[in-house]
């Protein structure tokens, strides 16, 4: 019991398994722990797609994290195949330059099929 | 940009449906009201393992021991998803963990119920796994994308997982007296607990409004409840047993069942650690994290020797 923790004064949104105090709970301060790197996982549903995201997890080294991926995100044949990348390698662009960097893309309508009119009769095209 | 359109992108974000992604920007009540809710869930499928875990040694057959087995297994996968999830929001996973087993962070009241009888295996699959579904099927809209999407492999699994509770609860009613008792005895003493399950009446959910607000929850306590109940009632009849309230009857008018008030009560005792089982299960986390911190240790130290190797 948190000293202080009244749980008569809120609950917010449930989880899934039920509702949550809002007082006296703590969130966490974000502090890295000397811990296991950061692996995101992407996983080949069948052959023909491409590898899509799925989720993350903490392993020791590469190999480990190649069986903690089967064994959390491939229990029921979710894959044909798994890479796991190590957190900290990937390079993201960031929401907030959004406007500028994806900017040149935005007024080359050329470059879209319904650029073009051409009259209805004429066929396969 | 200035917080004021920050937030206004924010909320236009919300407003258009779109989901909210990890490096956006989102105010800190809503990252705060998220962790909370995702770290309370993944603790919950975590120590939800304990409940069950016990029965796979005493399962009556190996067809039902491996069926209890998968399922204790995919407790473990929710929790990791939700974690995976969780830390995208800045938190530690490592972290999460401490302030479970600390007693900073919470979990689900309904895993501080004991499991002392087999048929409660079935009727946890039926009623808990039933009433966490009702609450999950809605999150998987959740405006925040990455716990949307956990819910979303959750929730194919859970399905899974309450029709073998269903299916186990159908052998036994179909079995000998002794049987049919077992499973009303155990119907029993969950009815109430799944109840709780939603949180408390609307009325007391002042932060209910907010989190409509931010499209993490769709909708009240009180629908989910009622939703549950009328999915529940025919379950129930088809099984032949009788849930333990007497106001429950259908109302033609409201088209809904009638049902009585939980013992809410209970429901805080149990919450803020007077449950029966509060702290054995946290004490058998606490033990099986510090037990296994030998071989987070080796793990490392043999990842470090290899990584010295190539280097060399």
């Amino acid at each position: 019991m948190i000293p202080g923790d009244d749980i008569g004064d809120g609950f917010t949104a449930e989880g899934g398994h039920g509702a949550v105090p809002t007082q006296g709970v703590e969130t966490g301060t974000g502090t890295p722990r000397r811990t296991w790197p950061l692996y995101e996982v992407f996983v080949r549903g069948k052959r023909g797609l491409n590898h899509v995201h799925v989720g993350s997890l903490h392993a020791a080294d590469d190999e480990m994290a190649l069986h903690s991926a089967r064994d959390v995100y491939t229990r029921r044949n979710e894959g044909v195949s798994i890479w796991v990348v190590r957190a900290d390698h990937i390079t993201a662009s960031s929401p907030s330059e959004k406007d500028p960097f994806f900017a040149p893309a935005a007024d080359k309508v050329y470059r879209h099929p319904t650029f073009y009119a051409i009259p209805e009769d004429v066929p396969h095209l | 940009m200035d917080e004021r359109e920050l937030q206004a992108g924010f909320e236009a974000t919300i407003a258009a449906d779109q989901r909210i992604e990890p490096r956006d920007w989102m105010p800190e009540a809503y990252r705060k009201t998220l962790i909370r809710q995702i770290a309370q869930h993944a603790h919950s499928e975590i120590i939800g393992m304990q409940p069950e875990g016990n029965w796979i040694l005493r399962a009556p057959s190996l067809r039902r021991k491996a069926i209890l087995l998968a399922k204790v297994q995919d407790e473990a996968g929710h929790g990791m998803y939700l974690y995976a999830a969780a830390e995208t929001l800045g938190v530690d996973r490592e972290e999460l963990t401490e302030k479970l087993v600390a007693n900073k962070q919470k979990y689900s009241s309904i895993f501080n119920y004991p499991t002392p009888s087999y048929a409660d295996v079935g009727v946890i699959g039926w009623l808990v796994d039933g009433a966490a579904i009702a609450n999950q099927v809605p999150l998987c809209r959740c405006s925040y994308g990455p716990y949307a999407r956990a819910m979303i492999r959750i929730c194919k699994e859970e399905s899974f997982h309450q029709r073998q509770g269903y299916e186990l609860l159908l052998a036994m009613v179909n079995g000998t007296e002794a049987q049919r008792e077992m499973v009303q005895e155990s119907t029993n003493r969950f009815w109430w607990p799944s109840l709780m399950m939603f949180g408390p009446p609307d009325g007391d959910s002042p932060n209910t409004r907010q989190s409509m607000a931010w499209g993490i929850k769709r909708h009240t306590n009180d629908e989910l409840r009622q939703r549950f109940v009328d999915m529940t009632v025919p379950q129930a009849e088809a099984l032949g047993v009788t849930l333990p309230d007497p106001g429950l009857r259908w109302n033609a008018e409201r088209g809904h069942y009638d049902f009585s008030e939980p013992d809410w009560d209970e429901f805080k005792a149990v919450i803020a650690g007077s449950g029966p089982c509060n702290a054995q299960r946290l004490a058998h986390r606490r033990r099986a994290h510090e037990a296994g911190a030998w071989v987070r240790e080796a793990a490392q130290a043999y990842a470090d020797k290899q990584a010295a190797e190539v280097a060399a």
